[in-house]
């Protein structure tokens, strides 16, 4: 049966085999328009793990979520152990080492190079640390994600112990799992999607590149909120429950529940165009194809 | 492994000139056997008689043998069926037009309008396939070309030509049909015309924001200078407004005094260092959505509110000038006061006209920029 309908097809769009007639131009019509349709749905179709998904989020469902693994259990914030001081001591070494060139022996900055360290807390120390945007070989640079970080996880404690003795806010502990999915994508459309791009893509600010939120943790974006690392602004007026809101939303955004279909990269309406024109274009063309006539002359 | 780029360049470069000597070859082994070909045909004619001769020059005229002539000529008599069908497409095509215009008039939803006229004209095409394809008899004539003045011939020619409306019967009711459809359609295409006017006069100019009303936020509370913190950006409407005009929504936001470049008279008109400018970009219409806030200024980004359509900069600390992007003018800014109970209210109404910039936008003593950079 499918082998008679692509014969069939392939009959309707490149020709009739040597020897046969060609069909009827209706036929050759509907035919191509069908199968235009038909792949246009094959794309626009969710998928059925898509869907079991989305039933599976009705309202009810939406407070009710596998609560996610914490990321992180906060710091202490002054030493207090001995073993505290040396974590803070083997700290200081390091940003001696790695970060005083210009944040300064104190921490306390170098004007028009880097920040003072005073202040900003645990918190900023293993957001840039962490996420691998500190150290930057250049002031002037934008500091962005890295795929590793260039410290080892216990050097990173180190100088994060060391940089939260000089005071500042803890390594807060996010629960998305609290957090209410529409909400989140109400306050992410009002405070983050003009840079982000409103599934999480990210994209370009004059003389700053947005990253993309794929393969963040909810820590980082609890972090970033607090700090507004580069140009991003301080959303410090956000309230703890709206902050795990917004976390599980961009959470949700890296894995997506595609109601329209193919999702084209979640990167907007251009390229969603853009595939759709060329899907019709050809479309077209076939049925063009599929319809004409050769003269006998 | 090493990769060695020669070596696979110079593989390809051989392969190609390979592959087109290859197709060379054919080319000029063709041209040799048409050139024999044509040879041996000479070889033929030769040896032929003058009637022969003209016999095949009949053939070679007529067209490949085996090839039926091209099917130009087509009597066809005006079936029933067929005339029913293109009248009904013209009456769908009559029924979709003047739902366009009801539509317009009452219910004017794009889709709806979009989907009346689009069918209009699908089944208008449909009617002419129709009756161009079977209603119509088809005839091919040719007219000598010369002596225009030749009156017997054109009588002819138009004879014919009449002849072939003729064989179409019910003339009058398809006529009616088409103009009805023609006449449908041209008046849907000219109802947008009801859409201009009356002048909107001074409409435009007004804003629902006036001296004393309150910012508020999205839920209704009214904004305080501390609401803003430094670095952050807020969404303010005006209190018991209309939050989705054009013409309602703020962006607030707070810089140090320090930074603020604009005079004494205008910083009056910012408590606390906030300000308020319209949420709305000057050059399209969306919505400024991002504000670029340095987090370290010596070395970043100058703070700037940017749109995120088309990246029209303004400068936050110069009062919204535009330093860069296709927005025609500085985003409008809203001077902003405090009430009695330490609130944000609205010092008066906006200085400059907000929205999209329009023809003359920019002309007129009302339309000042109110913060105008010193620097």
């Amino acid at each position: 049966m499918r082998r008679r309908v692509g014969r069939l097809l392939a009959r309707a769009l490149l020709g009739p085999p040597p020897g046969r007639r060609r069909l009827p131009r209706p036929v050759r019509v509907a035919l191509a328009l069908l199968s235009a349709g038909a792949l246009l749905f094959v794309l626009a179709a969710p998928s059925a793990g898509d869907r079991d998904r989305v039933l599976a989020q009705a309202p009810d469902a939406d407070t009710e979520r596998a609560p996610l693994p914490e990321d992180r259990a906060p710091l202490a914030r002054t030493p207090a152990t001995e073993a505290d001081r040396r974590l803070v001591r083997e700290g200081r070494r390091l940003f001696v080492d790695g970060c005083s060139t210009c944040h300064g022996f104190d921490a306390r900055g170098i004007a028009d190079r880097a920040p003072s360290l005073h202040g900003v807390g645990a918190l900023a120390a293993d957001f840039y640390l962490r996420t691998g945007r500190m150290p930057l070989e250049d002031p002037e640079d934008e500091p962005r994600r890295r795929k590793d970080s260039f410290y080892t996880a216990a050097q990173r404690q180190a100088i994060v112990a060391y940089v939260g003795s000089l005071g500042g806010p803890p390594i807060p502990v996010p629960h998305p799992e609290r957090g209410r999915l529409s909400e989140g994508a109400h306050l992410f459309a009002v405070t983050c999607a003009g840079c982000h791009q409103i599934v999480a893509r990210g994209g370009i600010a004059p003389h700053a590149v947005v990253p993309d939120l794929e393969g963040v943790k909810a820590i980082d974006v609890y972090e970033a909120i607090q700090i507004g690392p580069y140009v991003m602004p301080k959303f410090a007026y956000l309230t703890p429950a709206e902050r795990d809101s917004i976390a599980r939303y961009v959470l949700w955004t890296q894995d997506p529940t595609d109601l329209g279909g193919w999702g084209i990269g979640h990167i907007g309406p251009i390229p969603e165009g853009m595939v759709t024109l060329f899907i019709g274009l050809f479309a077209l063309l076939f049925t063009i194809r599929a319809i004409g006539e050769r003269t006998t002359e | 492994m090493s990769r060695q780029p020669g070596k696979v360049s110079t593989f390809l470069v051989a392969a190609v000139v390979r592959l087109l000597g290859k197709r060379g070859e054919k080319r000029e082994q063709r041209e040799r056997a048409r050139e024999r070909e044509r040879q041996r045909e000479l070889e033929r004619r030769k040896g032929m008689s003058q009637d022969e001769l003209d016999k095949l020059r009949e053939e070679e005229q007529k067209g490949r043998p085996g090839v039926p002539p091209p099917a130009r000529e087509r009597d066809v008599g005006a079936s029933g069926a067929v005339f029913g069908g293109v009248l009904l497409a013209l009456l769908l095509a009559t029924v979709a037009a003047a739902g366009f215009i009801v539509f317009y008039v009452a219910f004017p939803d794009t889709q709806l309008l979009g989907l009346c006229i689009g069918l209009a004209l699908l089944f208008l095409g449909v009617a002419s396939a129709l009756a161009g394809k079977r209603l119509f008899p088809r005839e091919e004539a040719v007219e000598e070309r010369h002596d225009f003045g030749d009156e017997e011939k054109r009588a002819e020619i138009e004879g014919i030509l009449e002849e072939s409306v003729e064989g179409v019967s019910r003339r009058r009711v398809l006529t009616l049909a088409a103009g009805a459809a023609g006449a449908t359609i041209g008046a849907a295409a000219l109802m947008p015309v009801t859409s201009l006017g009356p002048s909107v006069g001074a409409r435009i100019r007004q804003t629902q924001w006036s001296r004393g009303r309150r910012v508020v936020d999205e839920a209704g509370r009214p904004f305080r200078p501390e609401d803003v913190p430094i670095g952050a950006f807020r969404t303010g409407f005006p209190e018991g407004g209309k939050f989705d005009e054009l013409d309602a929504p703020l962006i607030l936001v707070r810089l140090p005094w320090d930074e603020i470049q604009v005079s004494d008279e205008f910083k009056r008109f910012m408590p606390d260092g906030v300000m308020a400018y319209s949420k709305i970009c000057p050059h399209a219409g969306c919505a400024v959505s991002i504000y670029r806030h340095p987090l370290y200024e010596p070395t970043e980004p100058r703070p700037a509110l940017v749109c995120p359509c088309h990246f029209s900069t303004f400068d936050v600390s110069r009062g919204g000038h535009l330093v860069f992007g296709p927005a025609g003018r500085d985003l409008p800014s809203l001077p902003l006061a405090l009430n009695a109970a330490g609130e944000l209210i609205a010092a008066s109404g906006f200085t400059e006209r907000v929205g999209p910039s329009y023809g003359g936008v920019r002309k007129g003593p009302d339309d000042q920029p109110l913060h105008r950079g010193e620097g």
